[in-house]
């Protein structure tokens, strides 16, 4: 009991002391409720910053590792690239070195191949020589052809005098002009006189026969001398009567054909068929082809190798030797009576009806 | 009157006639009765004679006429005029040879003088009558025919197309077959005619399968056959690769080098223009040529022949060694240059020597070897003298230049270019100066020869404005030798080294 009567004491003061207590707080909420504030947002920034950090941390990580796998990749690209750009380059150069060569070799052996053109040149002044050559033999040749010809033509143009001058040849009595004494031989025409013959009288030309013109109307031909001399009665045209008179011999066929022609002709026959006929088989016909062919043998064997005729094409055997002289089988009997009386007897006894 | 006594006017009237005509035809055989002729009016004479009944006065009256209308155009125009044409056409188809050939041989005197009485010729009808009178077996009338034809389409393409349209090519082949002489002369000469105009008109006769009868009279002995189926197979050659390749393949080669030596000179002509057409189309033909030994062929020709006959021959060469350098070399090798030199020396016609000057340029353009080629022949100078020559053409001017400068600029023959640099003009010098430039800077004995003989000094007088590309040659030149030459060499040089004399003051 004490107790609470010390409490009971304390009551005012404690009344007192709570609402002082509560006046203090109050008068402290708001600086003690900044305080706080002000703590946890200190605190909380830092939650945060921490979590962020480590986030942060995580990440970086995370992006470093990728980076790194994904650079190592790149890289490893970059330097198969770049070891395939060195070998293509190096292929390229050699294929470069190779082509040269070929290219090299190739123009300088078919395209500008200086030997061949070389060559090629010689053979054209070869071949030029050559046709020249050719053909100054050639020009060389008509040359003298012509000389040749016109040398001929020289001399028979002086044959053709001689023959004209024949009559200047000089005789034992009297020599000729070309021939003159006080030569020391006799001159060149003279040797030409001696050789040639001399031309004869030129002959008469025959006047073609011409057939009466009827066109024309004035018959002016040689006439016959008239028969009579005085006129005798009523004539027929003259012109008729040239006509008959000179009328050209018309023979029958009979007249004209000679009288051996029979045997001319038939001499005729036989020449052509000499000259003609080269083949000596006669011609078979297509008929009977192959029964018409007969196998010709060789001429190096004895044998004929020919297809035998018995068994193909007759089944009879040959007459042998022994048959020779005999005469051939008869194939007719005399004949026997026994059908004699067929159908005739005197009973109908056998007749079929 | 008896009936004798009037036949015996009759007689003496066709005896008058007879006489008349016979002695007109004599006469217009002689160029100075055929005036007189004229004046007397023989025309309106002759021209009821050619209806007479007696066929010797027909034929004597036409031949007459031929004669007549061939002496000058002024009477083949008179003939025209005259109406004389178509009663000849009719009487071609109807008459007896000898007037065939008669009527012919008028209408061809009529038709050779100009394209107009071709052209009236051919309107009366006369081709159609001229074919029929081809198809004759008498080989004097063909002749006829074919002269006429020939003489019709001579002047031009038209006439020409009007005559193959009348279907005279295969008649004229056929002709080419017979064994007259004449009658071949003739048929050749008209196929040339014909084929000369245009590449259809050959390729015309081409078809007809002329080309193997052309060819097969080539080695024929008669000159003047010759001459006509060379121009012949020419005409026909020029017009086209393809029928000039026909040409080579009917085998004429190298039968056809060998009349390069006939002594007739329009056969020789004839076979070198024929070579030209065909060298002209392309190498491969130039090179059959080549091979078969043409080009030394056609250089001994021109070493025979002279004056307008060498032109088709330079032209050949020309040809040849344009083609490519193979064969350039291939005509320097025949001896080609010199040859062309001397007709360069001795042709004084402007034409030759253009064609002439034509032919170096094509032969020496190719390599500096070439060069090398034209100008050791001594070429070059005569070709600087014809360019500068004022008196000459300017065809041949023009041509000299181009060949000069072609030439030129291959060429490192330095003896040869040196006596260039004194007299040619600034433009010439130009290229020479060029190729000093080039071989220069490699040659020293060529340095020492070209201060010796004076070039440095003459290459230090040329003015040049700087920049250009002649003063950048003389500067190339001039750096292959040290300064002290060239200032010493410079114009002017003893005057400066003058001046210093004066202004030095001894000490």
């Amino acid at each position: 009991m004490a107790r609470l009567e010390k409490l009971f004491s304390h009551l005012e003061n404690i009344k007192e002391q709570y609402f002082l207590k509560n006046r203090i707080a109050e008068e402290n909420r708001q600086r003690e409720n900044e305080a706080a504030v002000k703590i946890q947002r200190r605190f909380r920034g830092c939650q945060v910053r921490a979590y962020l950090r480590h986030l942060h941390k995580n990440a970086t990580l995370i992006q470093k590792i990728w980076r790194g796998f994904t650079a190592r990749e790149l890289f490893r690209q970059r330097v198969n690239t770049a070891y395939f750009i060195m070998k293509m380059n190096f292929y390229n150069k050699m294929a470069v070195k190779i082509q040269q060569r070929w290219r090299g070799y190739y123009v300088r052996k078919y395209v500008h191949n200086y030997y061949a053109r070389k060559r090629y040149l010689e053979g054209v002044a070869k071949k030029n020589d050559l046709i020249r050559r050719d053909l100054e033999e050639f020009a060389e040749l008509q040359k003298r052809e012509r000389e040749r010809i016109a040398l001929e033509k020289e001399e028979q143009e002086k044959n053709i005098q001689a023959q004209r001058l024949h009559f200047l040849l000089s005789t034992k009595q009297c020599p000729g002009v070309f021939n003159s004494p006080f030569r020391a031989e006799p001159d060149e025409m003279e040797l030409r006189l001696r050789r040639v013959k001399p031309r004869s009288a030129p002959k008469e030309r025959k006047t073609p026969k011409m057939t009466p013109d009827l066109s024309n109307l004035m018959p002016n031909r040689e006439r016959l001398p008239p028969i009579h001399k005085k006129p005798q009665g009523p004539f027929r045209p003259a012109l008729e009567v040239q006509q008959q008179r000179l009328r050209p011999l018309e023979p029958s066929l009979r007249v004209a054909t000679s009288i051996t022609a029979l045997e001319e002709a038939r001499e005729e026959l036989k020449r052509q068929e000499w000259r003609t006929r080269v083949i000596d088989q006669t011609f078979l016909p297509f008929s009977n082809a192959s029964q018409n062919k007969r196998y010709e043998s060789l001429i190096h064997t004895i044998t004929p190798f020919e297809q035998v005729a018995y068994g193909t094409k007759h089944f009879r055997e040959e007459p042998k030797e022994c048959c020779q002289g005999k005469k051939p089988f008869k194939t007719v009997f005399t004949t026997c009576h026994v059908f004699d009386k067929f159908g005739r007897l005197y009973s109908n006894a056998g007749n079929i009806v | 009157m008896s009936q004798r006594q009037v036949l015996q006017v009759f007689e003496t009237y066709q005896k008058a006639r007879t006489q008349f005509v016979q002695t007109v035809a004599e006469l217009a055989t002689r160029p100075q009765n055929i005036e007189t002729l004229q004046n007397a009016g023989v025309m309106s004479l002759l021209r009821p004679l050619l209806l007479d009944a007696v066929p010797t006065i027909q034929q004597t009256a036409a031949l007459a006429l031929g004669r007549l209308a061939n002496y000058n155009d002024d009477l083949a125009e008179a003939v025209v005029k005259g109406d004389i044409l178509p009663q000849l056409v009719y009487s071609l188809a109807e008459q007896n040879r000898f007037y065939k050939k008669a009527a012919a041989f008028v209408l061809r005197a009529v038709a050779k003088h100009s394209p107009e009485l071709a052209q009236a010729v051919v309107d009366c009808g006369a081709l159609d009558a001229l074919v029929i009178s081809l198809e004759e077996f008498d080989p004097g009338v063909k002749e006829a025919a074919a002269w006429a034809l020939g003489n019709i389409a001579r002047h031009n393409g038209q006439l020409s197309q009007a005559v193959v349209d009348a279907g005279v090519v295969p008649l004229l082949v056929l002709c080419i077959q017979e064994p007259e002489i004449a009658l071949k002369r003739v048929a050749a000469s008209t196929l040339s005619d014909i084929a000369k105009h245009s590449p259809e008109l050959a390729q015309t006769v081409v078809d007809t399968g002329a080309i193997a009868h052309l060819a097969q009279m080539i080695l024929n002995p008669d000159a003047k056959l010759k001459r006509q189926v060379f121009s012949a197979l020419s005409q026909i050659a020029k017009h086209s690769v393809d029928v000039a390749e026909m040409v080579v393949e009917a085998e004429i080669f190298p039968a056809a080098l060998a009349c390069l030596k006939d002594p007739d000179e329009y056969v020789r002509k004839n076979v070198t223009t024929l070579i030209r057409e065909i060298t002209k189309h392309t190498p491969e033909l130039s090179q059959i040529i080549v091979n078969v030994g043409g080009v030394a062929a056609v250089v001994d020709y021109l070493g025979d022949s002279k004056g307008n006959a060498r032109l088709p021959g330079i032209m050949m060469l020309g040809y040849v060694a344009a083609h490519s350098e193979n064969l350039a070399m291939a005509v320097i090798v025949s001896k080609g240059v010199p040859q062309l030199a001397i007709c360069l020396e001795e042709e004084q016609e402007d034409h030759i020597k253009a064609a002439t000057a034509w032919a170096f340029g094509q032969i020496g353009r190719h390599t500096p070897e070439h060069a090398r080629a034209v100008a050791v022949a001594n070429v070059l100078p005569k070709l600087l003298n014809i360019y500068l020559d004022s008196e000459s053409l300017e065809d041949l001017q023009v041509k000299a230049k181009k060949a000069l400068k072609s030439i030129l600029q291959k060429c490192t023959y330095l003896p040869a270019l040196e006596p260039l640099l004194y007299e040619a003009p600034s433009n010439i010098v130009k290229h020479v100066v060029c190729q000093f430039s080039k071989v220069l800077p490699h040659d020293s004995k060529a340095r020492r020869l070209f201060v010796t003989s004076g070039g440095l000094k003459k290459v230090q007088e040329i003015k040049a404005e700087p920049g250009s590309a002649i003063q950048e040659y003389i500067n190339a030149i001039n750096s292959c030798y040290p300064e002290e030459i060239v200032r010493y060499y410079s114009p002017g040089y003893s005057d400066a080294l003058l001046e210093r004399i004066e202004n030095y003051q001894p000490v």
